[in-house]
């Protein structure tokens, strides 16, 4: 059942051409990006080769390219999520699902899986243009998987956020003014604790502090926890969300 | 007789406002049954309390046995909803629409492209099947929103206001329809077009102000709308009071001074008597004519008294 929602809801993305101007949109900063990245160390590989213990390749060109991936995924995700359950409401075409034999459950995860599937397609785009340097390059493998890790443990916690949002929201574009909102803030928490020692709180909550440390190619549960742990709660606050409605209108 | 829908004491408040107050009934296979009321008296409220979009204050629902609230999977399987605004996904076509419904109500793979094919076929949609729902005008997306409620051949299948914007030929082949979903299914379909109840049902239920205030067969009601007046004509003006010791009469009134409505007991039909009467009298009987009570005034009395209560 799951998957049934989830495979209409991804394909329901191409009818529009929503998702293919993001992918291209997307695809194209990107690239850009990646070639500047890629022009920054040819200019300065010969400084680096004099240099013990210099930063390689991998190090120059694949962080920046996955953190600005995840800075403009930031913005492209509420956009994506908006109409999830808002939509359904608005048209009123939430109540196929409700009489329909599924669960709140069902149609929550499905409704995430769909997004999550794009998602993952353009994770995979991005990955690939590091991947084309192997063709006369080395890469750091487990660098480069970090990264990947990293980027998509990120978007299950924008997705899972914005899903919540347009369980919550009247108007598709609250939804996306509030998922873009609450990320951004998350995002920028920790600017605040600059030049603080010690833990802080609102250090902890920042998504870009976790993010950056498996980045960095060090991956703790510490980090993947946080984003396991706030993807579940938005989900689980998404089907609460859904249940509510059933009970008051 | 099988009962499908068993619900009991339903009761729904909306914040302070009570929408549905203490309604119960049943439903057997077989039934069509009629949901009569105004705008705003519960029906929409009721019907999705069935359906499962809405959970009751207080009472409970069974939908072939099984409760709506313990086990929502099996009971949702045996239902067919089409809500008031059908729920459509305007940017798929008929066939991919349809394909995700049955997907949805968990029709074998096997049996899918067969089930579409025989919904397409009963609610005359093959020939528009490959058109985006967007651009099916009004009727026909009313006519998917039907196909997507029987679509998994439920038990129970209920209808808001199914004909709403069809063009009087459509009205017709949907009644036909429902007649035919009633004999092997158990149908509720709501609506305020009253005429609608007569043609396609054979149980009939009003509801105002949140609570059931008649629940009858349509042989019930047409016992019921055969109460006893008379409308008379004569030449002359006849003489009230004579004709009020005419055992059986229980009240007259002149509309014109030639013209009365005389109202009877239902068991004694004294018509007869009062063309002996009148002739005898010598008034000169133009007219004895039996007045039946239309729908719409069973209806409105009966809303009426119960407001006045």
């Amino acid at each position: 059942m799951i998957l049934i929602i989830a495979s209409r809801e991804f394909r329901t993305l191409f009818l529009s051409p929503m998702a293919w101007t993001i992918l291209a949109i997307l695809q194209f900063i990107l690239a850009f990006l990646f070639l500047t990245q890629v022009e920054a160390f040819t200019e300065l590989q010969p400084k680096l080769a004099s240099i013990e213990g210099a930063p390689g390749l991998t190090d120059i060109i694949v962080p920046p390219l996955f953190g600005n991936a995840g800075i403009i995924l930031l913005l492209v995700t509420p956009l994506l999520t908006m109409r999830l359950i808002c939509e359904e409401r608005r048209n009123k075409t939430l109540s196929l699902l409700l009489s329909a034999p599924v669960s709140n459950i069902d149609i929550i995860l499905g409704k995430y899986l769909g997004i999550l599937g794009l998602m993952l397609l353009i994770i995979a785009l991005i990955t690939l243009m590091p991947l084309s340097l192997l063709y006369g390059a080395e890469l750091d493998l487990g660098k480069l998987f970090a990264n990947i890790l990293g980027l998509l443990l990120l978007v299950t916690a924008f997705t899972a956020t914005g899903l919540f949002m347009s369980c919550i929201a009247g108007h598709p574009t609250v939804a996306a003014m509030g998922t873009f909102g609450m990320l951004l803030l998350l995002w920028i928490l920790d600017w605040s604790a600059v030049g603080a020692t010690g833990r802080s709180p609102l250090q902890y909550l920042s998504i870009l502090r976790h993010f950056q440390n498996i980045q960095s190619g060090l991956i703790s549960t510490v980090d993947v926890s946080y984003f396991l742990l706030f993807t579940a709660t938005f989900i689980a606050l998404s089907i609460r969300s859904l249940d509510n409605d059933r009970l008051q209108k | 007789m099988t009962t499908l829908i068993e619900a009991e004491h339903l009761t729904r408040y909306y914040g302070k406002y009570c929408a549905v107050n203490d309604v119960s009934f049943t439903l057997a296979k077989g039934e069509v049954l009629g949901f009569l009321g105004a705008n705003g008296a519960g029906k929409t409220t009721t019907m999705q309390m069935l359906c499962g979009n809405l959970a009751p204050s207080a009472g409970q629902i069974k939908i072939n046995g099984f409760d709506l609230l313990d086990q929502p999977k099996a009971a949702k399987l045996n239902l067919g909803y089409l809500p008031d605004t059908p729920p459509l996904y305007k940017e798929l076509t008929v066939r991919e629409f349809l394909l995700y419904c049955a997907q949805l109500h968990g029709i074998d793979k096997n049996s899918v492209t067969s089930a579409i094919k025989r919904t397409k076929e009963r609610c005359g949609l093959t020939d528009v099947a490959d058109r985006l729902i967007a651009n099916l005008s009004k009727g026909f997306q009313q006519r998917v929103g039907i196909a997507q409620a029987i679509l998994h051949n439920p038990e129970v299948i209920v209808l808001d206001e199914p004909t709403v914007g069809l063009d009087p030929i459509q009205i017709r082949e949907i009644r036909a329809l429902i007649r035919e979903l009633g004999q092997d299914h158990g149908v509720i379909l709501s609506t305020h077009i009253l005429t609608e109840v007569q043609e396609s049902c054979t149980h009939v239920q009003i509801i105002d102000q949140g609570q059931l205030i008649l629940t009858e067969t349509i042989a019930g009601l047409n016992r019921q709308m055969d109460t006893g007046t008379l409308q008379v004509a004569t030449r002359l003006p006849s003489d009230i009071h004579s004709l009020l010791t005419i055992p059986g009469v229980s009240s007259i009134e002149s509309i014109t001074e030639n013209r009365i409505i005389i109202h009877h007991s239902v068991t004694a039909n004294p018509a007869e008597q009062i063309a002996a009467f009148i002739i005898a009298a010598g008034w000169g009987l133009q007219e004895l004519t039996p007045v039946k009570r239309s729908m719409e005034d069973i209806f409105i009395s009966l809303t009426k008294e119960h407001r006045e209560l």
